[in-house]
């Protein structure tokens, strides 16, 4: 029989610390919907993600009764669509549509995979793709988009990068009347995962199979808690406390994904145990690093106490389940976490001690909010910089900043929802349009002589 | 199929009697039982066996019904969540 002690941990986990399974993401492929009239594939996509997803909801809802841990949002994410509009240059967005009628049919929160690949070369198709995302965010509610502009097998494609600058300020600015919500949706990938349950970024990788359940927990309410009693423990210590509840957080989510799978038909892909923050109290990133011993986020130690973290949530995961994929690691969303946010408003980070901070953990600059009137060519310079730390160090990173119109750095933008607030940051004032507009391609690295 | 009834609040008379009645009018039975009072705070985990018609869910729900009317909460889990997270 189970202790008496452990049945009372995993109810406080619960009650307490805010442990939940954050999302429960199915993956669709769409490849045999891909047709020579938009209507026509519009059409199949929807047909197959109705077919597919329709019970998501329903038996997601029953296995949080039946296991007692919340289940907070389930998604769809599906084949890159850039895959399957070629034939039909130009209406796009007559997808986007369906694939959004699609998510609110099947009662899902958001769907992802409005994506494009184009890490090495962009076909004229991709270009016309990437070219509408703008228009299809802001025609659409529940759609997440995605690009990938570069891996470590094949470089960065620049010519990506000085496009997605552009793209990322058009979202914003056609979704102005919502403070730009329309980049909050668009997450700018180097060395993108194919089966990340985690939105904005979530797309059906075509290395996929047909349908497959990937679960995404989440639980830094529960690591703050269980280092909150170890004032007096050493950084070995810590770790090991890290490593011991990212195996339990972890075993929960791979017994929910396994009956999902079961109970909808489809695979079981990977559990992704990411310490995703939401703007409650008792449920930061940010709050975990400064029970370590720093006064606020963004103090030197930071880079170092989430390496840490990232890396010992890692350890307990791939212990506890032999399918740990996605991100898995430490979010650092700077709206959604209350702790980033109070961060931001003393002035503790700025954007440069975010960008180190990248360099150890999961994904990258995200959630950030920068003024309305920054250069499109510095935006595809903070893409840059990010690739170019994730294709370096062989890891994911992202970036999603949100030029929210007509605000400038001192204001407040409010989201909303798990999205949160975030004071507009300042980005540098020096100009990079000179070396964004070359374009081509930064080759790959080299994998030896690493110094 | 086999669950974990956990009860906790504040301590009162007649806690134990209405879940355990509770429990029986469904079909439960009781099968191992530990409860204590700290402070005045009551805590109580069963392991109760469920007849084959009721679901977990269901069972769930009732008696989260049934712990609002005495003012305790009441959860209901499947036992697989507590063997996936605490043995190895």
């Amino acid at each position: 029989m189970i202790s008496k002690n452990e049945i009372m941990e995993t109810i406080d986990m619960v009650d307490r610390e805010h442990l939940d399974i954050r999302t429960v993401t199915m993956g669709i492929s769409l490849l045999s919907c891909a047709r020579g009239s938009a209507k026509e594939t519009a059409r199949l996509c929807y047909d197959k993600i109705c077919g597919r997803a329709q019970n998501i909801v329903k038996v997601s809802e029953e296995l949080s009764k039946i296991y007692g841990i919340p289940i907070i949002n389930k998604r769809v994410s599906v084949t890159p669509a850039s895959l399957l509009t070629a034939a039909f240059c130009g209406e796009e967005t007559v997808l986007a549509k369906a694939l959004d009628d699609a998510a609110k049919e099947c009662g899902v929160d958001f769907l992802g995979g409005y994506s494009a690949l184009v890490h090495k070369g962009m076909t004229s198709a991709e270009k016309s793709f990437i070219e509408s995302i703008p228009e299809a965010l802001a025609a659409t509610d529940r759609l997440c988009s995605s690009v990938n502009v570069g891996s470590s097998k094949s470089g960065i494609n620049m010519n990506a990068v000085a496009l997605m600058g552009k793209i990322v300020k058009r979202a914003a600015y056609l979704t102005r009347n919502k403070d730009g919500l329309g980049a909050a949706k668009l997450v700018v990938f180097c060395n993108a995962v194919e089966d990340n349950p985690f939105m904005a970024g979530a797309f059906h990788g075509i290395g996929e199979g047909e349908t497959v359940i990937n679960v995404g927990v989440s639980g830094p309410g529960v690591v703050h808690y269980a280092l909150k009693n170890r004032k007096d423990a050493t950084i070995d210590e810590i770790s090991e406390i890290i490593k011991k509840t990212a195996f339990k957080i972890t075993r929960a989510g791979a017994l929910i994904a396994r009956e999902a799978a079961e109970r909808l038909g489809a695979e079981f892909g990977i559990v992704d145990l990411s310490l995703a923050p939401t703007p409650v109290m008792g449920d930061s990133v940010a709050h975990i690093l400064e029970e370590m011993g720093l006064m606020s986020v963004g103090a030197h130690g930071t880079t170092a106490a989430l390496a840490l973290l990232n890396d010992a949530v890692k350890k307990g995961g791939v212990m506890a389940s032999s399918s740990v994929g996605g991100l898995s690691g430490a979010f650092i969303p700077v709206s959604e976490d209350i702790g980033m946010i109070n961060a931001a408003n003393i002035g503790a980070i700025d954007i440069n001690k975010l960008e180190a901070m990248t360099a150890v953990c999961s994904v990258g600059i995200d959630m950030v909010a920068i003024a309305g009137d920054t250069p499109e060519t510095t935006i595809s310079g903070i893409i840059a910089d990010e690739a170019a730390i994730g294709m370096i160090n062989n890891k994911t990173t992202a970036v999603r900043v949100i030029p929210v119109p007509d605000k400038k750095v001192g204001d407040t933008v409010k989201f909303g929802g798990l999205l949160g607030e975030a004071p507009i940051m300042k980005v540098s004032p020096y100009d990079c349009s000179g070396f964004i507009g070359r374009g081509g391609r930064i080759s790959a690295p080299i994998h030896s002589n690493k110094n | 199929m086999k669950a974990i009834v956990t009860v906790i609040g504040k301590d009162k008379p007649g806690i134990i009697a209405r879940v355990a009645a509770d429990l029986a009018e469904r079909a439960v039975n009781i099968e191992d039982i530990s409860q204590t009072v700290v402070q005045g705070n009551f805590t109580m985990i069963m392991l109760c066996k469920l007849p084959e018609n009721l679901s977990v869910s269901e069972l769930a729900e009732d008696m989260s019904v049934s712990g609002e009317k005495i003012g305790v909460s009441v959860h209901v889990q499947h036992e697989d969540i507590f063997n996936a997270m605490h043995k190895i």
